[in-house]
């Protein structure tokens, strides 16, 4: 389930920290490893898994490669409200309808 | 900053414009989907205090209760905004605030078209990204995603359950 997912990966303090980074914009792995106590190695296998959640995307730029924020990952929390408010919606139908007719 | 489009759904009821509006406000427990509740405890009741500012709240049947947000706007029978403050971790949390605008609008004597929209989605996001690693705990996600799933293969609802 894409939320699972991407919930875990973000339960990783260090690894939300990477992805908070991509908040402000695309960034190479070395501009992200610059602004953190860690190796350029870590910040590739986090950025890894958060690709894999569907949390970030990469692209080439120029000779680099930049990651950014996958919308489609946070999106996930829209399809989910999505399917709650379809089955809240017609529960609520189902209510309405009743007690109009039993009124 | 990442836009996440509104949600926005529209149904018709076979009921007044002013039955609608009374439903959906009234007790909310007689139609949220018991799976999603943010109490661990079965809900006795989910109610809006009627008017500006106030509360939006549930009760569990063993007396303990949870805020879900606040009235925003208050227009009845025509519309209303509440402020959703569930977070991503299905938490109350104060800081968030998502929109929830429902309009009613009567088609007829006894037919009403409701739109919902709720929007500012993405301020969920921005919070699930400062969620803990809480996604096993009960109450987190995986238990509420197991529990919609239960919810969608039964394909039961609220006043099936209640009324059994």
């Amino acid at each position: 389930m894409t939320y699972q997912r991407a919930l875990l990966a973000l339960g990783d303090p260090t690894r939300r920290r990477v992805f908070e980074q991509l908040r402000q914009g695309p960034r190479s792995v070395g501009k992200i490893a610059a602004g953190m106590p860690v190796s350029r190695p870590a910040v590739s296998q986090h950025l890894a898994v958060l690709k894999r959640a569907g949390l970030v995307a990469a692209k080439a730029e120029g000779t680099r490669r930049v990651y950014y924020i996958d919308p489609r990952g946070l999106a996930a929390i829209r399809i989910w409200l999505d399917q709650f408010w379809d089955d809240a919606l017609s529960a609520f139908q189902a209510q309405a309808e009743k007690q109009e007719s039993d009124a | 900053m990442i836009a996440i489009a509104p949600v926005r759904k529209q149904l018709r009821v076979k009921a007044s414009q002013a039955r609608a509006f009374e439903v959906f406000t009234g007790d909310m427990s007689l139609w949220w989907p018991p799976q999603h509740s943010i109490l661990k405890s079965p809900l006795e009741r989910h109610i809006v205090e009627p008017r500006v500012g106030g509360r939006w709240y549930a009760v569990g049947v063993d007396g303990s209760t949870c805020q879900t947000g606040y009235v925003i706007e208050w227009n009845p029978p025509q519309s209303l905004v509440l402020a959703w403050q569930i977070n991503a971790d299905w938490r109350y949390d104060p800081a968030l605030l998502t929109e929830v605008e429902v309009r009613f609008i009567a088609e007829g004597a006894d037919v009403t078209r409701v739109e919902l929209e709720h929007r500012n989605l993405q301020r969920m996001g921005d919070k699930a990204a400062q969620v803990r690693g809480s996604v096993d705990s009960p109450g987190g996600w995986s238990a509420i995603i197991e529990s919609f799933k239960h919810f969608a293969d039964t394909g039961r609802g609220v006043r099936d359950e209640k009324t059994e």
